[in-house]
């Protein structure tokens, strides 16, 4: 579904070029839930970014369902680190923003978006203001803004890293149990070992800059999933497993800073 | 901790400042007749604005007119401020949202801005002659900079990630210009549309005194050449007072359509 072959992104900032991603190669299946795991600055958001289509690689190609990406499409909902709504709309205006962009009959939208603010638990807010709501309940309408769009593909870009532990563990369980009914091809961006694991099929541990591909680890949990996975023998091996991967990295990383 | 009561402190400094004046009038610490009293131009004022000897042909044309010269002064002002508003806001969306329209406006607006208002009168007087038009273009002039430039701001400060999120959905130029760059923009743009008003009510003065024959301008001058200075008083009173009655109509439409900002500073 998400085909990455070859990609590379350089910058260049004051006559200086910097790879931030080189020879990227992943191949994320049709209803494949995959995690993009990494130190901060190891270019996973950029990785992210070029599959929504707002950046671009200098190498190599990034296509969905065999398309080269040109623009952002509704096919590729993104979920954001800040909630990023429309503070001037309401919880109900910023969940239909897409359908009614596009044109879409008020009467074949609405009774969806009742239904979808219902699943993400946030019915009888749909007249509020974003500003009215708490970080959680924002990134909820940020969810539940992407299930309208009927997305194939959801990318989340750390949708949960703003938020208090015990929010995110209510957003991870959400999400779950959305996936679980829709089986979108997801692209999670995360710094999170376990956030990563308890999600995802699959877990690609990225290198520091260059980001490269270091590993991808199988997550062979059985679904469905819920919090107390995170407790068992099989799941804490895991999670040595990439901690491991992971700690080379970040020290890798301090040693190129200095 | 909230007071116990609110003291009317604001009216504190004007208090004093009527004193000083009244006194410093009284106590001939000024040379006499040049600032006429607190007093005198109240009654002036009155009678300008209620007195029955009005009429444009009358002898005394400080009596019962007022009303008329405020609205002359009123109608130039939001005649030439709201076709600066309405060649500006466009403008200023386009500036700020294309790089082709900066490039090609952008230099020319920032050129021309520097040069005074003021500085425009003898051009507008050639141009347009003694009438309202010549009023109408340097008013216009005057407010259509900072609503300009204010508005370049505003969908310049655009949010990127809302941007993106908005293109993410499937919005296309047009909504995202309508949808998220202009509501964006908007609290920008109240600012230019509150500092262009501003500029408004000075120009509104100066054509006023040079370019024709109506309006709080061409009293607040003539009053001068006659010696009245009570009238010219009045003027500055009258014109500050408009001023601000603007304003406060403009604080009074961003609240009605901003208010989605007051929820977040509460927030």
């Amino acid at each position: 579904m998400i085909q990455i072959a070859g990609v590379s992104r350089e910058f260049t900032k004051n006559g200086r070029s910097l790879v931030a991603l080189q020879d990227i190669d992943l191949v994320v299946r049709e209803g494949e839930f995959v995690a993009l795991l990494g130190p901060s600055g190891c270019g996973k958001s950029t990785l992210l970014n070029m599959v929504a289509g707002f950046d671009f690689p200098t190498g190599g190609k990034v296509r969905v369902a065999g398309e080269a990406i040109r623009e952002p499409s509704p096919q590729r909902g993104v979920v954001f680190q800040e909630p990023a709504l429309f503070p001037w709309f309401s919880v109900m205006d910023n969940v239909v923003f897409g359908p009614k962009t596009r044109g879409d009959r008020a009467v074949d939208y609405r009774p969806r978006a009742a239904q979808i603010l219902e699943q993400v638990g946030l019915r009888g807010f749909e007249e509020s203001y974003p500003a009215e709501l708490s970080g959680g309940m924002r990134q909820r309408v940020g969810i539940a803004r992407v299930l309208m769009l009927q997305s194939r593909v959801m990318l989340m870009d750390e949708p949960f890293g703003a938020l208090d532990a015990q929010t995110r563990s209510l957003m991870q369980e959400l999400l779950l149990s959305v996936w679980e009914r829709h089986h979108q091809t997801v692209l999670f961006v995360t710094h999170d070992i376990e956030e990563a694991l308890l999600l995802a099929d699959r877990v690609c541990v990225m290198t520091a800059r260059p980001g490269r591909i270091k590993k991808s680890i199988d997550v062979r949990l059985a679904r469905p999933r819920a919090l107390e996975i995170t407790a068992s023998p099989e799941f804490n091996a895991l999670r040595l497993e990439v901690l491991a991967l992971i700690r080379e990295e970040s020290q890798r990383a301090a040693v190129q800073e200095k | 901790m909230k007071p116990r009561f609110a003291a009317p402190w604001f009216l504190l400094l004007p208090a004093a400042l009527v004193a000083l004046w009244h006194f410093g009038v009284e106590l001939r610490w000024v040379t006499e007749g040049t600032v006429p009293s607190p007093r005198q131009v109240l009654q002036s004022w009155h009678t300008w604005i209620f007195g029955s000897g009005g009429g444009k042909l009358s002898l005394s044309p400080y009596s019962g007119t007022w009303l008329d010269n405020v609205a002359y002064s009123t109608r130039r002002v939001l005649q030439g401020f709201g076709l600066a508003a309405l060649v500006a806001i466009p403008l200023g969306l386009a500036i700020g949202w294309s790089r082709f329209a900066a490039r090609v406006v952008d230099p020319t607006v920032q050129l021309l801005r520097p040069v005074p208002i003021t500085a425009w009168l003898p051009f507008a007087i050639a141009v347009f002659g003694i009438y309202d038009a010549s009023a109408l273009f340097l008013i216009g002039l005057g407010a259509f900079y900072p609503i300009v430039v204010n508005t370049t701001h505003g969908v310049r400060d655009t949010n990127l990630l809302l941007l993106r999120a908005a293109r993410m959905m499937g919005a296309g130029a047009g909504s995202v210009m309508a949808k998220v760059v202009f509501p964006s923009a908007l609290p920008s743009i109240f600012t230019g549309l509150r500092l262009g008003i501003g500029v408004a009510w000075t120009a509104v003065i100066v054509a006023e005194m040079i370019a024709v024959k109506s309006g709080l301008g061409y009293v607040l001058w003539d009053a001068y050449y006659v010696g009245r200075m009570d009238i010219c008083v009045a003027t500055m009173f009258s014109v500050g007072l408009l001023g601000f009655l603007s304003d406060r109509v403009i604080v009074w439409g961003s609240r009605l359509l901003l208010r989605w900002r007051t929820l977040e500073a509460h927030a």
